[in-house]
């Protein structure tokens, strides 16, 4: 089967999911989520029977179905699928914070919303030209300002909202304009016609290339959330509805990076400015590692040190783009990010959880939580594990697979400044493990109550994080 | 794949102990079962083990990444076995000696249990990957332990440990990947046996950066000098069985990482290029840090340091880079192991009778407490290095092996490097004599203040748990050779 049928199934099922919501008049919406999820589903077994687009097919200089495209397809497909589960615990809270005529009022749309940014999402990671590449991340973007900005009655999520929107909006005519420069000098969008015709330029040309590019990258550093384009980030994930919050900071930053890889490689890889852009790469790099770990050191809000530590996370997947033009990376960074997926998805599912139980999100509202409820104290426990890089975690392979790269690639300051970070990690990760198990309860703290989804699918990521923590060939094989 | 190694069963046993325990089955009944069990086991291989021709034994590979190279493989050779058995009479002991646990009995053996599980993990692994992730398990159960049923300033102490450990232990992280980047293209691997080989046919051509981030990354996590300030305080503030395993098992892991990984590939940078600097360092260890164990004033504090300056003893042995020394530093190991932690053992139930360990408080302890006092009489001598424990063997060939490797009065009859290290190390033998003597007078003899006179001795089972460590120390220290037949043969010599 085409793997373009993907996409369009997958848009088809939200569009489904909006007719259902608006003629069936159930007051209970969650059975949205579920069709979405079995749906969803569906598609993630059919991604394993498709056949490659043939090269003559007369979309693919803008859509490419390589090793990368499907492995993130369906890391989309997974992600979208987590945010569903967790909105269906979330949907009380939709229903508080958004006014409507009849109970259960906008809870089916915001279930059903994520299914046509996965469709961007699946997109995204297979466009192969600017054009594509720009439509897609639009239809991610825009569906996102709806979903951040979602429940209307809350200040911080319209504050949230409206930051987004702002940023984001700057940033697509950031993207725009580097498009037409890098256009005007090569006289292409595709990427691998560009790759052709960049070998070809004259000397003169670097200079409007690099503008180009520059201008392409700040878009990309704000969608990935890299310094010095994060200052969305903090207030913008802490404002969010926390199942969109884990979205962008796992959805939308692999896809982002997905880009970010596709875009640069052709230019990293130039003999001409591949050491330019590696420099200039390299420097962010290693201002977004020591910001976001040392940014996160003093929080005191667990949305907010989740956003420092995507920040800091950002940084280390940076590291192996750096390394893109004289190492083998793109298995690192896709091995990193699919790590990244299960451990910050476990860590939200935990956090809204016990946010939702206990009435706020600070670190403090985790304080006991070992004592009252034992196995959600564990898997966050395995969660911050796996984000600190502790063996036998998946995330641990993960930062080994980067330091790796980057060691190979010869990044040895790079290199320095992340080892560093990583004790800075330990410190800010444990931050929430002293929480749940050195500090007491609050009194009168009861079990928090867990629906038998969350239970069930927190126990898949957590032993998902060690199995593949100690056996990462599967994954490793499906990237070729 | 065949048969799985027992060394699988055997790292397999604490592990599925915590577990267990954190399922709620009886804490102390199941980790009581599972050490002893951990214990027979490990006599069990040690006696199957042929140790004449050191070679690895109970092997077993499992490819965990074949485009990595990463592979979970068990394998043990007479060194290993050695470490092992010293893991395993410490976890023993530890676990039957926790007095009872006032709250959250479980999660506290189940830490207690998974840092016996790193350690027995890491000494029966080849892969040099699995060897450090097992080593890492128990930075966690440390962090929890101390912080939750340490004492004195036990979150300060807590952090300090986590986050100097984990940054030691990921500088070791980059040397091992430098090591590993350096093997051919397509040979890629984690073996510590392959790392070996490529070593000593020649082609493992590292940097000597690589060599100052192992020895580094090893040094934290050993207590090298200046690497050691997480040590002291850490020994100090945590429970006495986190103590018993960190300070007697679980720095020995860095020290057998050297023996394995450092000493095979890196022979010149040890030998010649970088010797000064290294003997500097352990000279440190030995000078400074005895001199700050004598200006202790609490028992806790003087044991961690006391703990950090024998360690100087163990890198002259590796300095010395000779037969004689190198057994010497593993016996060393061994006899360290098992001597510190009865020490903390026994301190430990000190803390919990009196409440204080400032010596100016304590005194004439010998009087309500005689079978204590005789008890930490051994350990503190067997720590001091009196013949007839096996501290002295190790130490004599410790100072022979590293004296004879200098190329004594060559040319114009000068003391070479190491050989001024050696008398300077000698010269420690009397530093831990004055303060573990002065120690053990102030705490069990003297003027005893009125309120101690009604202490309880030591109880039964935490008794003999540590009378099986001095039994242990008492039987290397009289036969040596015992744990030399086993070390010796399998000991890689540059």
């Amino acid at each position: 089967m085409n793997p373009l049928l993907l996409e369009v199934i997958v848009v088809v099922l939200g569009i489904v999911l909006l007719m259902l919501e608006a003629f069936v008049s159930k007051s209970d919406k969650t059975f949205l989520a579920w069709i979405g999820i079995g749906g969803l589903f569906a598609v993630l077994v059919a991604s394993f029977f498709t056949v490659p687009v043939p090269a003559d097919a007369p979309y693919a200089a803008f859509y490419t179905t390589d090793a990368l495209a499907m492995f993130f397809k369906r890391f989309s497909l997974l992600a979208t699928i987590l945010v569903l589960v967790m909105g269906i615990d979330y949907a009380p809270t939709v229903e508080k914070f958004v006014p409507g005529a009849s109970k259960g009022a906008g809870v089916g749309e915001f279930l059903s919303l994520p299914v046509l940014t996965c469709a961007g999402l699946m997109w995204m990671v297979s466009a192969v030209d600017f054009i594509a590449i720009f439509v897609s991340l639009e239809l991610v973007t825009i569906s996102f300002y709806v979903l951040v900005a979602y429940m209307r009655r809350s200040a911080t999520c319209l504050e949230a909202g409206t930051k987004y929107l702002i940023l984001g909006a700057l940033s697509t005519g950031f993207i725009v304009f580097g498009i037409t420069w890098i256009f005007g000098v090569t006289g292409q969008t595709n990427l691998a016609a560009i790759a052709t015709v960049l070998p070809q330029l004259p000397a003169s040309a670097s200079a409007a290339l690099l503008f180009g590019l520059g201008l392409v990258l700040i878009s990309l550093g704000f969608k990935i959330a890299v310094f010095p384009f994060q200052f969305w980030v903090p207030d913008v994930y802490q404002g969010a509805p926390t199942p969109i919050t884990a979205f962008l900071s796992v959805g939308s930053k692999a896809a982002g990076f997905v880009v970010l890889v596709r875009v640069l490689t052709p230019f990293l890889q130039d003999e001409t400015i591949g050491a330019k852009v590696a420099g200039v790469l390299a420097v962010i790099t290693g201002a977004t590692l020591l910001f976001g770990n040392l940014a996160a050191l003093p929080q005191k809000n667990f949305k907010r040190l989740m956003s420092y530590s995507s920040i800091a996370h950002a940084g280390y997947l940076l590291m192996a783009v750096t390394s893109i033009g004289v190492a083998v990376a793109e298995p690192a960074i896709s091995f990193y990010l699919a790590a990244y997926l299960a451990m910050t998805f476990l860590a939200f599912l935990v956090m809204a959880l016990v946010a939702s139980a206990v009435g706020g999100d600070d670190l403090s509202n985790f304080n006991g939580l070992a004592r009252r409820s034992p196995w959600l104290a564990g898997a966050m426990l395995v969660a911050m594990l796996s984000l600190a890089g502790i063996p036998f975690t998946v995330g641990f392979l993960g930062k080994l697979y980067i330091f790796e790269v980057a060691l190979s690639a010869q990044h040895y300051w790079l290199v320095g400044i992340g080892a560093l970070t990583v004790a800075c990690g330990f410190y800010y990760y444990l931050q929430i493990v002293r929480a749940m198990y050195w500090m007491p309860a609050a009194e009168n703290a009861a079990a928090v109550p867990v629906s038998m989804t969350s239970r069930i699918t927190m126990a898949a990521l957590a032993i998902a994080i060690f199995v593949f923590g100690i056996y990462p060939q599967p994954i490793l094989s499906m990237l070729g | 794949m065949d048969l799985p190694s027992p060394l699988l069963f055997l790292t397999l046993l604490p592990l599925v102990g915590a577990l267990c325990v954190m399922l709620g089955s009886p804490a102390r009944f199941t980790s009581r079962l599972f050490s002893t069990a951990l214990l027979v086991l490990t006599l069990g291989l040690l006696v199957k083990y042929n140790p004449s021709e050191g070679a690895y034994d109970f092997v077993s590979e499992w490819v965990v990444s074949s485009s990595l190279g990463i592979s979970l493989s068990f394998g043990a050779d007479g060194l290993s076995l050695a470490m092992l058995l010293l893991s395993a009479i410490v976890t023993v002991s530890a676990v039957w000696a926790i007095p009872p646990i006032k709250e959250r009995e479980n999660l506290f053996y189940a830490c207690v249990m998974l840092i016996s599980a790193g350690v027995v993990g890491a000494f029966s692994c080849t892969d040099v990957l699995f060897f450090y992730a097992f080593h890492e398990i128990a930075l966690i159960p440390t962090f929890l332990l101390i912080g939750i049923w340490g004492s004195g300033d036990r979150q300060a102490a807590a952090w300090k440990a986590t986050i100097y450990l984990g940054l030691g232990s990921f500088v070791l992280l980059l040397g091992i990947i430098a090591v590993y980047l350096k093997l051919p293209e397509g040979m890629r691997t984690f073996s510590m046996p392959d790392w070996q080989d490529a070593a000593a046919a020649g082609f493992l051509p590292v940097p000597a950066w690589a060599y100052w981030l192992l020895v580094i990354g090893f040094g934290t996590l050993i207590s090298l000098f200046p690497f050691h300030s997480w040590a002291p305080q850490a020994y100090a503030c945590a429970p006495t069985p986190a103590a018993m395993l960190h300070a007697g098992v679980l720095k020995k892991f860095g020290l057998y990482g050297m023996l394995r990984i450092v000493v095979p590939i890196f022979p010149t940078e040890m030998q010649v290029q970088f010797l000064n600097i290294f003997l500097v360092l352990l000279c440190g260890n030995i000078l400074y840090i005895g001199l700050v164990t004598i200006a202790q004033k609490r028992l806790d504090w003087m044991l961690g340091y006391s703990s950090v300056m024998h360690m100087g003893y163990i890198f002259l042995g590796i300095a010395g880079l000779n037969e004689l020394s190198l057994s010497g530093a593993a016996v060393l190991m061994v006899a360290h192991g098992l001597s510190i932690a009865a020490l903390f053992a026994l301190c430990g139930v000190l803390r919990e009778r009196t409440g204080t360990l400032e010596f100016v408080q304590l005194g004439g302890l010998a009087k309500p407490m005689p079978r204590l006092g005789l008890l930490f009489g051994f350990a503190a001598m067997a720590s001091v290095g009196l013949p007839g424990f096996a501290n002295f063997p190790g130490e004599l060939m410790v100072f022979f092996g590293a004296f004879g490797s200098g190329n004594a009065f060559g040319e114009g009859f000068h003391f070479s490097a190491i050989q001024i290290a050696t008398v300077v190390a000698v010269w420690g033998v009397v530093i831990s004599a004055v303060y573990m003597l002065r120690a053990y007078r102030s705490v069990f003899f003297g003027s005893m203040p009125e309120k101690w006179a009604g202490l309880a001795d030591v109880a039964t089972i935490p008794r003999y748990a540590v009378i099986l460590l001095v039994v242990a120390l008492l039987i290397i220290g009289f036969y040596p050779q015992l744990m030399l037949g086993y070390i010796a043969p399998s000991l890689l010599l540059p």
